[in-house]
């Protein structure tokens, strides 16, 4: 029940400042395409970028480069293992 | 989302293993808050690779399994009334109440619908205009701000017939309760990625002060949560006790504000009944008075019952971490997914479920 699902940004409906308005995104992962609210998410996408999603809102947007530098980042902490202890 | 592979691919997390080892120096034991977390880790087979001293106990961080025996007999109760339909997460279909459960309620007639989004009931709501639509508010952070949404939305359309149940219930409260039993030792919390997406990483902050708790928030792939432990016995390790944030792809220190903003506007603090842990002051959310009329309890006047926890089960040890499932007389025998005896059997996030699961060779 929990569980939050990242998915694409397709098109973006609706007006941030106005929440009479109707704050609806369309999304896609795998070839699924379906409408989410987009009432309160943290930042207001854009059409590219990724939203987590819970019961039908979104709750957190992200560009591509963040999901980018996330994976560096533990590369990174991977990468300050001693040799030997990798064998 | 493609990134997801590049979180699993073995070149990035054998080595996190190792990593792991090298970071316990010393005994330590973790606590996951969040069902989703307890999943993840049976899923992706965490438990087999964790290094000697590192123990790792589940928490009270599954909505369904928290939620009291009085709430759902009360939930039963009012699927029964005439011109009521209720609306639900799944999840919550096959919990047992005293005497019966809302699955069979609705076998004997009850109008119950599952949905996904709180604003599917409103939907039915429009539907239904002869008949009250109630949605059970179940759950954390994650969404209540929904619920907020979807009662605002109702507000703004005057909608008379949908109202929420609101059992929701608020984060860092229960911990606070469970910190302060002297039984439960605790090193670390691996805290909960999506509920601190929206209250912030700082949230954790009292809590790691107050009780030298070291706190590492924690997303859900394997990467994430082998880097959210090395941080966490890096803390121990050196004493350098502080919330860090090992999911920043989706967490900030300040949280969702906008979604705070919508909760602020339609709930305030309400004390809160939880399976296994009693009444605790503040940990839940009503509706405020200007919105009572979306407040089923008010509505519908409701008084909750006294109700009894299934007899024998020991869901409220196993979400205290007291006790892990193996513990429990009926677990596997009498209390199976098809025949549950407790929530944390029933739920999808529940300690026991995952247990059943994915829990044979540990
Ligand atoms: S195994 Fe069943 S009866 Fe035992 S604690 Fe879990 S849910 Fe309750």
């Amino acid at each position: 029940m929990c569980l939050a699902i990242p998915m694409r940004v397709t098109r973006v409906q609706g007006d941030p400042d106005d929440f009479t308005s109707n704050q609806v995104a369309t999304v896609d992962t795998d070839g699924i395409s379906k409408e989410v609210r987009l009432d309160i998410v943290d930042q207001w996408p854009s059409v590219g970028d990724y939203v987590i999603i819970h019961a039908g809102f979104a709750i957190h947007s992200l560009v591509e480069e963040e999901a980018l530098k996330n994976i560096a980042l533990l590369r990174e902490l991977s990468e300050n293992t001693p040799e030997e202890l990798l064998s | 989302m493609k990134h997801l592979d590049e979180y699993r691919a073995a070149d990035l997390t054998k080595p996190l293993v190792e990593e792991l080892k090298n970071a316990v120096s010393k005994p330590l034991r973790v606590m996951e808050v969040c069902g989703s977390h307890t999943m993840a880790i049976f899923r992706n087979g965490l438990r087999s690779v964790l290094p000697d001293g590192m123990e790792l106990v589940s928490g009270p961080g599954c909505p369904v399994c928290v939620t009291s025996a009085s709430h759902m007999d009360a939930f039963i109760a009012m699927a029964d009334r005439p011109g009521v339909r209720v609306t639900i997460f799944g999840d919550l279909f096959r919990v047992p109440g005293t005497s019966a459960s809302l699955a069979q309620a609705s076998s004997r007639g009850a109008k119950i619908d599952i949905v996904y989004s709180p604003m599917d009931a409103l939907d039915l709501a429009m539907r239904y205009p002869g008949e009250l639509v109630v949605f059970l508010g179940v759950g954390f952070e994650t969404t209540t701000p929904g619920i907020a949404a979807t009662i605002l939305a109702a507000y703004n359309r005057a909608i008379k017939n949908f109202v929420v149940f609101s059992t929701q219930k608020t984060m860092p409260a229960p911990m606070e309760a469970l910190l302060s039993d002297p039984n439960l030792q605790i090193d670390g919390l691996l805290c909960p990625g999506h509920v601190s997406s929206i209250i912030g990483a700082g949230a954790w902050s009292p809590m790691a002060a107050k009780y030298h708790l070291a706190c590492v928030v924690a997303g859900f792939e394997t990467a994430d949560l082998l880097k959210s432990l090395i941080l966490l016995a890096r803390q121990i390790g050196q004493n350098d006790i502080k919330v860090e944030n090992a999911y920043p792809r989706a967490v900030s220190w300040e949280g969702n504000l906008r979604a705070r903003k919508m909760v602020e506007e339609i709930f305030e603090p309400a004390d809160m009944d939880w399976r296994g842990l009693g009444r605790i002051p503040a940990s839940g959310l009503k509706i405020r008075p200007k919105y009572a009329t979306f407040d089923a309890e008010v509505r519908l006047d409701i008084t909750l019952p006294q109700a009894e926890e299934p007899k024998g089960c020991m869901c409220g040890y196993i979400l205290k971490g007291m006790n892990n499932p193996r513990e429990c007389p009926l677990f596997d025998t009498r209390c199976t997914p098809a025949n549950p005896v407790g929530p944390c059997m029933v739920s999808s996030e529940g300690t026991c479920a995952a247990y059943h699961k994915y829990g044979r060779d540990i």
